[in-house]
């Protein structure tokens, strides 16, 4: 392999990860460091630190200078940006690349052309991947918004072609509506927007989110089965499984099919994720994006295939080929992680950087902890509530909820409020247990006082 | 003269976006619940609001650097 020594562009859980992987590959690492983390656990364990700027991330691992110079510094050979920060930045790839290292992920172009969503649409559309049905391009007439409408079928949402943030949708059942509110939002889109251009897209209610792992070494790829992410709350998802609940195995398959026909399509090398909305209502899934990194959940298909994709990740990136076939992956069990955050989920989930006090951390066959804590650490206020996540995988998934609660209750983190009152009151759930949810559950579950209401029912004692 | 105090750790912020003015400045009168500024303190932003009434005088601290629970961020004359 290639690389020999490993610059750490990341912080947090995702950093001592990276560690462990390198270690196991006996690959020297080296972790960057802002001056808010000099104390974080992942520059104890690094063979080597280097502090690239202060606590402010765009001053530090926001900024591609600072991380290139200090790398090339340390004579690293290789970048791993982890998560978040630079990690689908395609000018930090080129960056890395054109001071002579390796970047731990896809080139720069691959970066950009799935990161900009017309055109890994189109890629997507190319690989027979099914996208959300919508109008080719601008809508000009009232007539020609029915005529399309009736190709996509309804519910439609109109959009405005130059619009964003949600401005001007509109949602039509049917054909009446859509005449009816095609006009309005054009108008609409004329006065805010100087275009009266519209958009049109097939409307899915509640849908689940459902993703697909995969790896390619640039001319091969493989997945590594689906996850089910459709617990979030604020677009951020709060817990995670693999396989996905009540989906028919046709569907998985199809799922998992088209995600190594995009992978392939676009030559990636590297872990990858391609996201879909899944629709229950018909069974219908649509591609929606694709992540150029590994990301917080890799721990779940890990767990339920064997493989450590971090370890192939860096192994990949140093020339190496893909090592197993599809055929060799096998899905074992079920897995779940719930993240656990700094946040009080009685107070509106307010952000809570406190000092790590006493802690007690479950252990045992099918548990793992993902997470960079130590007694007595202070969490710097600077950067994401994420402190680790709890993973636990056994035969079925009742068996995975069940020892997910327990774990649950034997994890104590003292000194800090932490998310882990919210994942007891999920895992005691019944619509949880039956896996009835989609992506909107969870803020109206919220809303309507689940939480506390669970808490009086003693599922927390 | 009395100040105002962080109730969290983060980053400061005296505007409420870098476009816009300060929400105080010298002079200007502060009622109890008033905003002072902004905490972003894990990526969540927390509006300071006064809990004393007064006459506005300065920040004490720097607009966009790190603070402490309890540092102080804004004078007012009594």
């Amino acid at each position: 392999m290639n690389i020999n020594r490993l610059f750490i562009a990341n912080r947090g859980e995702i950093a001592v990860r990276i560690i462990k992987a390198a270690n196991a590959l006996g690959v020297k690492t080296i972790q960057a460091f802002s001056e808010a983390d000099k104390d974080m656990l992942s520059v104890r364990l690094a063979d080597e630190s280097i502090c690239i700027g202060p606590a402010s991330a765009s001053a530090s691992y926001l900024d591609i200078n600072a991380v290139v110079s200090a790398a090339v510094r340390m004579k690293a050979d290789a970048v791993h940006p982890g998560y978040g920060f630079l990690a689908e930045n395609a000018d930090f790839a080129k960056a890395v690349k054109d001071a002579g290292m390796i970047f731990v992920g896809p080139d720069a172009e691959t970066i950009e052309r799935m990161g900009d969503k017309v055109s890994a649409r189109q890629v997507a559309e190319a690989a027979g991947v099914p996208v959300v049905p919508g109008s080719k391009g601008r809508v000009e007439s009232t007539d020609d918004a029915a005529k399309i409408a009736k190709t996509i079928g309804y519910p439609v949402m109109i959009k405005a072609a130059a619009g964003g943030g949600g401005r001007g949708i509109r949602i039509a059942q049917n054909e009446e509506e859509l005449r009816n509110f095609a006009p309005q939002a054009q108008a609409e889109a004329l006065a805010a927007f100087g275009d009266g251009g519209l958009y049109l897209e097939r409307a899915i209610r509640s849908p689940r989110h459902i993703e697909v792992q995969i790896l390619g070494d640039g001319v091969n790829a493989i997945h590594c089965f689906e996850r089910e992410c459709s617990l979030q709350r604020r677009r951020q998802k709060v817990w995670e499984e693999a396989g996905a609940v009540n989906l028919k195995k046709a569907t998985v398959a199809h799922l998992c099919q088209a995600a190594v026909d995009l992978a392939k399509a676009v030559q990636y090398r590297g872990a990858g994720t391609i996201e879909y909305l899944y629709d229950d209502d018909t069974g219908e899934f649509y591609f929606i994006e694709m992540n150029t990194r590994i990301q917080v959940e890799h721990t779940v298909s890990e767990m339920i295939t064997g493989i450590d994709l971090v370890q192939e990740m860096i192994r990949i990136a140093g020339g190496g080929k893909l090592n197993l076939r599809q055929d060799q992956i096998i899905r074992n069990g079920h897995a779940i992680e719930v993240r656990i955050n700094a946040e009080d989920p009685f107070m509106q989930f307010m952000p809570f950087p406190g000092k790590v006090g006493t802690m007690s951390i479950p252990k045992g066959d099918g548990v793992r902890v993902d997470h960079f804590l130590y007694e007595g650490y202070q969490i710097p206020p600077f950067y994401d509530s994420l402190l680790g996540k709890l993973i636990v995988h056994a035969p079925s998934r009742d068996e995975a909820i069940n020892k997910l609660l327990v774990a649950l209750k034997e994890f104590q983190i003292g000194g800090l409020k932490t998310t882990m009152p919210l994942h007891i009151a999920l895992a005691s759930d019944r619509d949880v247990r039956a896996g009835k949810f989609h992506t909107q559950w969870l803020e109206a579950w919220l809303a309507a006082g689940n939480l506390d209401a669970t808490m009086r029912e003693g599922a927390l004692l | 003269m009395a100040n105002i105090q962080s109730p969290l750790p983060g980053t400061f912020y005296q505007k409420p976006s870098p476009e816009e003015a300060p929400y105080k400045s010298n002079g200007d009168s502060v009622n109890i619940g008033d905003t002072i500024g902004l905490v972003e303190v894990m990526k969540t932003f927390i509006e300071v609001k006064s809990d004393i009434r007064g006459t506005f005088s300065e920040y004490l601290a720097v607009d966009a650097a790190p603070i402490q629970a309890g540092d102080f961020l804004a004078e007012l004359m009594a």
